[in-house]
């Protein structure tokens, strides 16, 4: 049971979005949002929602998936859209009490919606596409330029693979643990919310314990393998970038190109 | 001179520090040890809990320095600081339990990260990263993530990690010790394998006395001290000692001891099954006639 649960979401697959360089992947990303939330009027707001549309059909996500990733900030959007609504200045077109509705607000609300579900659609289809390894990557590779003002790009992305790499074996054990507790008679399914969080107390604390054993013989062993930092590091896996990547690059940009184009005109 | 690890007379003492630190206690792990091994040699290293011999590996690359004495390896002195990666490239290390040894999500990526560290070229590191995993008989599953594996193919992943940086020689702490009877046979034949087909020189630290049986030396260590380093037939056969230690003795070995003490005379140089056999059948047939 505990042991479904996916960290990143990834689905491995071979489409042309699976195969472009995580790096290009995230820019583009970026560039999506951007493209997204600069658009100002009902003529290229569609371009954004399209660009995403064919993108996801191409990336051969079920749409199912895609969709099952946007119920659970669906009261957000409601939060936003009503608050947008209502909050707007301008011409009223009706009132109601104290309450007006205005044009603006309504065309507000609808921008909203329609970007945040698509926001959410584009941001995770990067991480249905890409493993979370390849992102920890590119992140890495994208972020080194910081290590000029002393940022640690190297030990966050460090950080970050131990981080994944120890997930599934900390949850194994989580499974252990809780087996062990309950063979002694906890209790961990029925009570009240307090009652049931104070039982997790005899299982975070040897999980914890464990952990920090864990920390040390790696870090040890990883002593062994003369780890000293990023400094001096090759990879063995370099990145290259093909021409999907320069296409999808190219594509993305004529596309926010086009959206900053049709607020100026309109 | 041939050796690829000496110790000289060295002492090691843990300080315990009890009750926030008013109380200072040295409590001695080595005392004394010296200790050759030879380049190509399979050592087996037994002792029971507490005797050291955990520390003593520790020593063979520089991941803990001796309060007296001296450790070179392969001719280096471990204390000088900037020769720190050139023996710890040449002294691997395998630990106990696999799961806290694997440092990366891939199986290639993990053996790749020792030479990661040591900036070598890209290519290169392919190519060893292949060669290591094909040693181990792990290359099928270079691609699978860590946690996909059973216990021997995680502990033969960390010792392919250790391989790809082409050691002299591997020192492995008590690599069988968290596995079940299969992972144990696999990582004990790798190992085997990779002293008898690549030279590499093996230093095993282990309770497992079949195990040590097969190797070419063993060292017994107790309180801090060894107080047997022979050929197994020779270790073996002085039960009684092993005992008073807290160790236990390959099965043939009891039985010679056991029978030898009812009278019965066996060469007391058996240590495998099949000699054993072929004792008893000769001392059968000589009193049948």
């Amino acid at each position: 049971m505990i042991k479904d649960i996916t960290i990143g979401q990834y689905f491995p697959g071979k489409s042309i979005i699976h195969r472009i360089d995580p790096r290009y992947k995230i820019i583009i990303t970026m560039l999506f949002i951007v493209m997204l939330f600069s658009a100002k009027s009902f003529y290229s707001l569609p371009i954004g929602v399209l660009y995403i549309t064919f993108a996801i059909l191409i990336s051969r996500i079920p749409i199912k998936i895609v969709l099952k990733g946007i119920k659970p900030i669906i009261p957000i959007i409601i939060f936003t859209a009503v608050l947008n609504l209502f909050f707007i200045g301008g011409e009223p077109l009706f009132k109601i009490w104290i309450i007006k509705i205005t044009a603006d607000g309504i065309k507000m609300s609808i921008f909203m919606i329609v970007r945040i579900i698509f926001l959410i659609m584009g941001t995770s289809l990067l991480t249905y596409t890409t493993s979370p390894v390849a992102l920890t990557d590119a992140l890495e590779r994208l972020m080194s330029p910081l290590k000029k003002v002393k940022f640690p790009v190297h030990e966050l992305a460090m950080m970050m693979t131990i981080a994944l790499r120890f997930i599934p074996t900390l949850i194994e054990e989580t499974d252990k643990i809780m087996s062990a507790q309950k063979a002694r008679g906890a209790d961990m399914e029925t009570g009240g919310l307090i009652s049931r969080a104070k039982a997790l107390i005899p299982i975070l604390i040897p999980l914890f314990v464990s952990a920090f054993k864990r920390a040390e013989e790696l870090a040890l062993a990883m002593e062994c393998r003369c780890y000293h930092g990023g400094e001096g590091r090759t990879r063995m896996k370099q990145l290259h970038a093909s021409l999907i990547d320069y296409i999808a690059l190219s594509f993305t940009l004529v596309c926010t190109s086009l959206v900053f184009a049709i607020n100026i005109i309109f | 001179m041939n050796g690829i690890i000496s110790t000289r007379k060295i002492n090691f003492a843990y300080t315990h520090i009890a009750d926030e630190g008013t109380e200072r206690e040295k409590i001695p792990v080595l005392t004394d040890v010296s200790l050759d091994v030879t380049k190509g040699e399979f050592v087996a290293v037994l002792g029971h809990n507490g005797s050291g011999k955990s520390t003593l590996a520790k020593h063979f690359n520089a991941i803990l320095l001796p309060d007296g004495g001296k450790v070179y390896v392969d001719g280096i002195d471990t204390a000088i600081e900037d020769k720190l990666f050139d023996i710890r490239q040449r002294v691997g290390m395998v630990f106990q339990n696999p799961d806290n040894q694997l440092v990366a999500t891939i199986v290639e990526e993990d053996v790749a990260f020792a030479l990661e560290n040591l900036g070598v070229p890209p290519a290169e590191i392919r190519q060893r990263v292949d060669e290591s995993l094909k040693a181990v008989n792990m290359y099928e599953y270079r691609e699978h993530a860590p946690h996909q594996l059973s216990g021997g193919q995680k502990q033969r992943i960390a010792v392919a990690g250790v391989i790809a940086m082409r050691p002299k020689c591997i020192v492995l702490d008590e690599p069988t010790a968290m596995l079940d009877p299969r992972g144990r046979q696999e990582v004990i034949d790798t190992v085997r394998e990779l002293n008898e087909k690549f030279g590499i020189t093996i230093v095993l630290i282990t309770h497992y006395m079949d195990e040590a049986a097969r190797a070419d030396r063993v060292v017994v260590m107790d309180k801090g001290r060894i107080i047997l380093d022979d050929i197994p037939k020779k270790v073996f056969s002085k039960v009684e000692l092993l005992k008073s230690v807290g160790l236990d003795v390959p099965q043939v070995s009891e039985l010679i001891f056991e029978l030898s003490k009812e009278g019965i005379e066996l060469p007391t140089d058996i240590i495998t099954e099949q000699e054993c056999v072929e004792a008893l059948l000769e001392l059968l047939q000589s009193n049948k006639k």
